[in-house]
């Protein structure tokens, strides 16, 4: 086994269907991995301050630890931890001088130099475990759902940690057709949600949400896919709210991609947590009886 | 709206603590607005990014600071992406919050947000909302 597994904060509680599904699928394609030792949060968002180190602390001890556990590769789920792991990681491959200062200031630890690779599920399925491969696992082909591959912003931006070509990219559409789901392109699957601002100025982040579900409509999409539990709380949660300050708010239910993957390779949709979603979520995927089992 | 600019208005103060903590120059700025064209977040600043760019390369630091731009900026990234100078926008409004949160300012205050406002909110929107405005 040699790919570390690093959840996040978030996969622990509130996006904890994001995870249970997730491993459960990795099982059952045979990924193996191991939940980093003693991982610690990554920080969420990578400090874009030049002459701010301290804050690039954090993501360089999580890479310290897959690199302490023998590992080369860790793989995420979460897209804002990819991208902060990623660019710190980049940071300590290319830039000497800032990888110097930091390697001294954490002389407790071993030094670092960006040796792991730093992969997020999708791309992984892509690159390593292949497409092919991945249809063949398929039990329940998603036929019928129609469904917007929602990417954020994190996956693919900026160009150095970029999963895919950040203004046309395929990678999700792929996984998803993998599945045998219909997929829509919609020209806002690449805007952001509004991320943190639902924090700050929570009225203009609703606005932006609003702007995608109703572009997803407009494009007859039935269902939004999503990696990251920001924008599945901004797009998904948030629908409720949205409904109080705008009309004709489209109900559209959305899923982590690991909830459809699960959901394709035939497993219990006990390891989803569904109760999570909307409640639209499993709603839909009964109505296309892509559920075997439905607990109670 | 035309702007008055004479030696005495230009801070270049503030010009080169944004370069400092940016690494950006703002000068690379030729003032297409792509980023303008490309910002999601547009509808609600009150400055636009190409015209903070333009307040920034003339050091205008009063307009600057009454800019809600850096602080409505979500940091997407799709604006450097398409960026045909280079320039990484996100930096400089990174830089610009924290000239201000430096002076131990916050943009927002923790203990005034009401529990049932931030209850069911992932963790990832805390974290990312306190780093990006708070000092």
């Amino acid at each position: 086994m040699s790919i570390s597994y690093y959840p996040g904060c978030t996969l622990k509680t509130k996006a904890k269907n994001l995870e249970t599904s997730a491993l459960a699928a990795m099982a059952e394609l045979g990924i193996e991995v191991e939940e980093l030792p003693r991982w610690n949060c990554c920080g969420a968002v990578y400090s874009l301050a030049d002459d701010d180190l301290i804050h690039i602390i954090a993501p360089v001890r999580d890479l310290i630890r897959v690199k302490e556990r023998g590992h080369d590769t860790v793989i995420t789920l979460c897209s804002m931890c990819y991208n902060t792991l990623a660019r710190a990681n980049d940071l300590m491959k290319h830039d000497e001088e800032k990888r110097k200062t930091i390697n001294m200031f954490m002389d407790e630890e071993p030094d670092y130099a960006g040796e792991v690779r730093v992969v997020h599920l999708l791309d992984y399925l892509r690159d390593d475990y292949g497409w092919d491969k991945l249809k063949e696992k398929v039990k329940v082909p998603l036929a019928g759902l129609t469904v917007g591959p929602y990417y954020g912003c994190t996956l693919l931006r900026p160009r150095e940690v970029a999963l895919d070509r950040p203004d046309k990219p395929t990678l999700f559409n792929e996984f998803m057709a993998a599945l045998g789901a219909t997929v829509v392109d919609f020209p806002m699957g690449t805007e952001c949600c509004g991320s943190y601002q639902v924090l700050g100025n929570p009225d203009a982040a609703l606005k932006v949400s609003y702007d995608i579900l109703n572009d997803a409509n407009q494009h007859n999409i039935e269902a939004l896919a999503l990696t990251c539990p920001l924008c599945d709380y901004n797009l998904g949660r948030r629908q409720n709210l949205m409904r109080d300050k705008f009309e004709g708010v489209p109900e559209i239910p959305v899923y982590y991609f690991t909830q459809l993957l699960a959901v394709a390779l035939g497993l219990s949709p006990e390891v989803c947590h569904f109760e999570l979603n909307r409640e639209s979520a499993i709603g839909l995927l009964k109505d296309k009886n892509f559920l075997k089992e439905v607990p109670a | 709206m035309p702007q008055k600019i004479t030696s005495k208005s230009i801070d270049d103060n503030l010009k080169r603590r944004a370069r400092e903590i940016s690494g950006q120059i703002a000068q690379k700025c030729f003032q297409c607005g792509t980023c303008t064209g490309s910002c999601p977040m547009i509808e609600h600043m009150n400055v636009t990014p190409r015209g903070l760019m333009a307040l920034l390369q003339w050091g205008q630091a009063d307009k600057i600071a009454e800019a809600n731009t850096p602080w409505i900026c979500a940091s997407c990234h799709v604006c450097q992406v398409r960026c045909p100078r280079g320039v990484e926008l996100p930096k400089v409004m990174e830089a610009l919050r924290q000239v201000k949160l430096r002076t131990n300012v916050n943009q927002i205050e923790p203990a005034n947000l009401q529990p049932e406002e931030i209850i069911d909110l992932p963790q990832i929107a805390m974290v990312s909302g306190f780093r990006k405005m708070t000092s």
